[in-house]
């Protein structure tokens, strides 16, 4: 088949599935809703893997597929760009979500929504894929939008659980924050380059690398390249959830879980990672933008990973773990070390989205309830389950070897390399980090599968745990009677309260169906074996080719990190000798000591550190403070404006005010018209005097 | 084809047909009116379409031309034309009726034969007014189709319906007042033409330019509605039926947008560039300001007027930042805006047909009962916020990237609809749609009937069809608007 039909094919082939599921929804029955979405994204996957060898044998594109719009002499076009970058994200973007259609089989057995649900996850790969197909920045912002379109979708997927639509508004609300941003930048690319194509873009980048913009006044004036920059990893801030636009990310744990996998860990929200390693031959020539992305990185990853620490909510444990990894690739991106960001994106999105997974398995067992500590002792019931966990923290936490380690340890000493200013502090945020994720991921995984089991007590007090607002247990279970096709199904909040989460007394969790496992040790293969096998090629290799670009002598991070590689099996060994595995060694230790062998003593430090675990309850008060100043100052101001301004100035005064002047006088005036002869011969005889008098006068 | 009076065919046949409609005469023969109507409303969308098919993509100059004395004495001409600005909108605004009497069929059930009968002839006089070259021709299309509607307001409108029938005629006459007087200043220093093509090229200098320039202003600021003069909008849209609703947000509020590009622009270039910085302020506050008062509405309604305000600040910033991709965006946003802001009214009225109010409050859960309406409701709603693949996103994006060239700041306080439309638009929807079964109202709804479902179908392919693919609404403009801003930027002061 001709190269470009099957490019085409990539993005379509899941769309078809998305329409067919979709549209037909309520008539099809959930079979055929399965099948025709699950082909479509084998299709898809199996096409990516064409390309890769396709384009590992040197065979790029960058053509147009369509033209969108001509205006003012400029060129919108759909079109693709196949390189090492857009097959790298291809391959990872149709193998998670072929792994995620699986396990939705089990996974949403019992949801009325059943089909709707698979419409929505096949309509986020295609839209996920233009964005990464894309040669063009208009269809990076078409693709950008769409998948925060389907999110919002699925995120409010049980769309009768305040706190699902409340988060489904949040995140695309603030999603629109990092678009604002995203928009601008992409109007300053247009008016100073005159074009939106990729590759002319970046041919043209050098020579404007000098222009400064007067945007404040007369004065200094501002880098173009710095501008730019900083515009369009705003929108990677909204979308890659970077402080202080992450907020979104840990409420959007109210979807169903496979979705908190595809999109919520392993693609969507690593699509400004992926945006800014695109854009290289742009941030390269901005070292201001390049240390603005290190620090905002940085604090992500560090004070992120803070927050995981205290959660009991399984689920928001490994979104702030997400969060956390997150902040790494973005601090490799402010390095210059973009090879190394989409190499931890890579490995990332098989181990996080396998930790997903495992994690709705684990919430399947334990028929919906999501709080850690009525768990315990899992690994007994749920092997396959308790193993593959154990692969993805691994893997998460750095353990040599492991997918994680290769690119997370990359991360660290790319940073340890940079020059950028910042790069000591995100140095120390990472290397934090590395404690800090190692003993917050030990935590889940020791109270999750191993120590007493406190299961069973579902009927007692499953909602007992008032300390916490993040208890929305999910529930697939709500319209119960799971034969009917329903789009929109049922399942109203009273349902939800009747049934009870969680195990009785007596009931034990059971390993999931094969649908579910399959996914799990699937996606577990390459946690452990895909980090040794391309770290070579991707960092060190001529992988990339020219699809990333790296000034080398202004950031000669990746060259220096090449001097100290001698080996993907060496650089393991080697780790077992520095402070980073240590770090990480003592934070399962702790975590152990702490969860299983003295539970008392976390409980005392609660206790005693009072306003810190405050702070860190509260999640640094981000929430609130957007609550009271941005939501509730808009609407304060709208409701001035509007009875102020409109009804109050406008309409009142000089709408109505004009109205009320003319009846006035009116009013007035007819109180002349008397009626009666001698007032007016009276009037006129004053008139005639008048006059008289003037006239003599002036003679 | 070149022979037929394609335009007079365009402005007669829906005229004509609401006049053998409102002979029916009462509502016994109502079945038989609303048959003659549809019939007379896509026999109108159907004689417009050799207008896109026919027209000739190479030449800004008008074309499908008619010309035929009307008034010799006063040299005024019953003349006719379109070009790449107005074509789109005869489309347009006889697309739109089809929609309207399809929206009326079964909810109107009184006098059926006359409200049927002023959509028809105000669908007329309207195409009238986007294809009428001639001063006075243009003058008298213009206020001959207040009428249908403030009979439309004032008839099947609400309870507080005669206060905003007032309110809208005499807005909107006061700026009609200053614009006659414009047509006439315009006609004695021309010599004695009333074509508006004479006055294109007629030189005139800076003062009356300017003079010129706000008489035009004030007339079309109103029917734009741009701050601060549009607050009679939410009052006629709150009062108006779902039909006058749709024609109003559709079509009415474009006709102040066009007066721009037809008059303004091309008659007073100078005083146009040296008052720019007016007309991209008071957008800016229509986009800024008017969001946020949309945010805090409580009434659908008045919710989604308020919204059409801050989408026509796109039009008007788009207009006078005079670049193509402005003015195109501009153009691109006012079409897409007859599509999506006419399919936002529709769905407030499929649900105040059902429940009979328009409260925000009142509703809640709609999803449970009305699964389809709520997808179409989702579709319009992002469109509204201006989500891509759907037209609301094309002009705003299209105005957004012109404005950072002309000025970052504009840019930046425009790109802010981005978070405030969407913080509007999807709130309502939030609170209306989604959640639970909010009341015994919301539990009794019943979904949307295949009536409806056609409606939204055809709303849906515009906006949809726009969104994924508006070349072919563009490259029709390109010679027409290339040509305008060529004009535009030449002085007309000697």
């Amino acid at each position: 088949m001709e190269m470009q039909k099957l490019y085409s094919l990539v993005p379509l082939a899941p769309l078809v599935g998305a329409i067919v599921a979709g549209l037909f929804c309520r008539v099809i029955p959930r079979w055929v809703a399965h099948t025709v979405t699950i082909a479509g994204v084998a299709i898809s996957c199996f096409a990516s893997f064409l390309i890769f060898r396709d384009v590992l044998a040197g065979n790029t594109y960058n053509g147009p597929v369509y033209q969108w719009l001509t205006s003012g002499g400029y060129r919108f076009e759909v079109g693709f760009l196949i390189d090492q970058l857009t097959v790298t994200m291809m391959l990872v973007v149709t193998f998670v979500s072929l792994m995620v259609h699986i396990y939705t089989i089990g996974y949403m057995q019992d949801d009325p929504g059943y089909n709707r649900f698979f419409s929505y996850i096949s309509l986020f790969t295609f839209s996920m894929l233009m964005l990464v197909m894309s040669n063009n920045f208009m269809q990076l912002f078409f693709g950008w939008e769409a998948v925060g379109l389907v999110s919002y979708l699925l995120i409010g997927f049980w769309y009768t659980r305040p706190t699902a639509i409340f988060a489904n508004l949040k995140a695309f609300l603030v999603n629109r924050v990092g678009d604002f941003g995203f928009i601008l930048g992409i109007g300053l690319v247009l008016a100073h380059f005159g074009t939106l194509d990729y590759a002319a873009v970046f041919a043209k980048a050098p020579e404007l690398a000098g222009t400064t913009l007067h945007l404040f006044g007369k004065g200094e004036g501002v880098a173009l390249m710095t501008a730019t920059c900083i515009l369009l990893f705003v929108g990677a801030m909204g979308k890659s959830a970077q402080v202080p636009l992450h907020v979104w990310l840990p409420d959007s744990m109210e979807g169903p879980t496979p979705i908190s996998a595809l999109i919520h860990a392993a693609t969507m929200v690593t699509a400004g990672i992926f945006m800014v390693a695109r854009m290289s031959p742009l941030f390269e020539l901005s070292d201001t933008a390049l240390s603005f992305v290190i620090v905002i990185g940085a604090v992500t990853a560090l004070f992120m990973g803070f927050l995981g620490i205290i959660q009991n909510d399984i689920k928001r444990v490994v979104a702030y773990s997400t969060l956390s990894q997150l902040g790494y690739m973005t601090v490799a991106l402010g390095a210059s070390a973009y090879s190394v960001a989409i190499f931890h994106l890579m490995t990332h999105a098989f181990f996080k989205a396998l930790l997903f997974l495992a994690a709705g398995s684990v919430i399947i067992g334990m028929h919906h309830d999501q709080d850690i500590r009525n768990m315990g002792g899992l690994r007994r019931y749920m092997p396959v389950t308790w193993i593959t966990s154990l692969i993805g923290s691994l893997a998460l936490i750095g353990t040599p070897f492991f997918a994680g380690f290769y690119s997370k340890d990359s991360i660290i000493e790319a940073v340890a390399l940079s020059h950028i200013p910042g790069a000591r502090f995100a140095y120390f945020a990472v290397m934090a980090g590395v404690f800090v994720t190692a003993f917050y991921s030990f935590r889940m995984y020791f109270l999750v599968f191993h120590g007493e089991e406190r299961f069973g007590k579902a009927a007692a007090d499953a909602h007992g745990h008032a300390d916490h607002s993040s208890h929305a247990p999910e529930s697939t279970h709500a319209g119960s009677s799971g034969g009917h096709e329903d789009d929109h199904g049922h399942h109203s909040d009273d349902a939800h309260d009747a049934h009870h989460h969680g195990l009785a007394p007596g009931e034990k969790p059971h390993e999931t169906p094969w649908v579910v496992t399959l996914p799990l040790i699937l996606l577990a293969i390459p946690s452990v074996v895909i980090g040794y096998i391309a770290i070579e090629p991707m960092l060190f290799g001529d992988y990339f080719k020219a699809s990333i670009f790296v000034d080398a002598t202004a950031h000669p991070v990746m060259k220096e990190l090449a001097h100290h590689f001698h080996g993907a099996f060496a650089m393991a060994t080697h780790a077992l000798t520095t402070a980073v595995f240590w770090l990480a060694a003592l934070g399962v230790a702790l975590s152990w000591f702490f969860y299983l062998k003295r539970p008392d003593i976390p409980a005392a430090i609660k206790e005693r550190s009072g306003w810190l675990y405050k702070l860190l309850d509260n999640k640094y008060y981000f929430d609130k403070f957007n609550e009271v100043f941005f939501a509730g100052g808009a609407r304060l101001l709208g409701r001035g404006l509007w009875k102020g301004g409109d009804a109050g100035l406008i309409d009142g005064i000089i709408v109505n005010g004009s109205a009320h002047f003319v009846g006035w006088f009116a009013r007035m005036v007819r109180l002349f018209q008397t009626g009666h002869i001698y007032h007016y011969a009276f009037t006129m005889i004053i008139g005639v005097f008048v006059l008289m008098t003037l006239w003599v006068t002036r003679a | 084809m070149s022979g037929t009076p394609l335009l007079s065919l365009a402005i007669w046949v829906p005229i004509l047909a609401g006049l053998v409609v409102l002979a029916t005469g009462s509502d016994r023969n109502a079945p038989l009116a609303r048959a003659l109507s549809l019939i007379g409303a896509v026999a109108g969308l159907l004689v417009t379409i050799p207008l896109y098919t026919g027209f000739d993509l190479h030449t800004p100059a008008m074309q499908f031309v008619e010309l035929r004395p009307w008034i010799p004495r006063f040299n005024v001409n019953y003349h006719l034309g379109v070009d790449g600005i107005s074509m789109l909108f005869v489309i347009l605004n006889s697309f739109i009726t089809v929609t309207v009497v399809l929206a009326g069929w079964q909810v109107i059930d009184s006098k059926v034969a006359q409200y049927h009968a002023g959509f028809l002839i105000m669908s007329g006089l309207l195409n009238g007014i986007f294809s009428a070259l001639d001063g006075v021709l243009f003058y008298v299309f213009f206020e001959a189709s207040l009428i249908p509607l403030y009979l439309i307001i004032g008839i099947w409108g609400g309870p507080n319906r005669v206060y905003a029938a007032f309110k809208f005629f005499l807005f909107t006459l006061f700026g009609s007042l200053l614009f006659l007087i414009a047509l006439l200043y315009l006609f004695i220093s021309s010599g004695g033409s009333f074509s508006i093509l004479d006055w294109h090229r007629m030189p005139i200098g800076m003062t009356a330019q300017t003079w010129l320039f706000l008489a035009f202003l004030v007339a079309f600021a109103v029917k734009v509605p741009m701050w601060p003069v549009h607050t009679w909008l939410p009052d006629a849209h709150v009062e108006a039926p779902t039909g006058g609703s749709i024609v109003l947000a559709a079509i009415a509020l474009k006709l102040g947008a066009y007066g721009f590009l037809r008059f303004s622009l091309p008659i007073a270039p100078d005083a146009s560039h040296e008052l720019a910085g007016l007309v991209i302020a008071l957008s800016l506050i229509a986009i800024i300001y008017i969001g946020f008062v949309a945010l805090v509405q409580e009434d659908m309604k008045k919710l989604v007027a308020y919204s059409s305000i801050a989408h026509m600040g796109f039009v008007t910033l788009g207009f006078f930042i005079f670049s193509p991709l402005g003015v195109e965006g501009a153009l691109v946003q006012m079409i897409s805006h007859g599509f999506v802001s006419g399919a936002m009214f529709f769905s407030i009225g499929v649900m105040y047909d059902r429940a009979h109010s328009r409260l925000i409050a009142d509703y809640g859960g709609v999803v449970n009962t009305m699964p389809k309406f709520a997808a179409f409701f989702m579709l319009f709603a992002m469109a509204n916020a201006g989500l891509p693949a759907t037209s609301g996103f094309v002009g705003e994006f299209m105005v957004i990237l012109a404005a950072v060239e002309h000025n970052f700041w504009v840019a930046f306080a425009a790109a802010s609809t981005m978070i405030v439309g969407a913080a509007y638009t999807l709130w309502m929807y939030k609170r209306v749609v989604f959640g639970s079964v909010a009341n015994h109202h919301v539990a009794e709804l019943s979904d949307i009937n295949g009536r409806e479902f056609l409606v939204f179908v055809l709303f849906a392919i515009g906006a949809l069809g726009m969104g994924l693919y508006p070349q072919p609404f563009t490259e029709v403009m390109h010679s027409s608007v290339d040509e305008l801003l060529r004009h535009v930027a030449l002085s007309k002061i000697q």
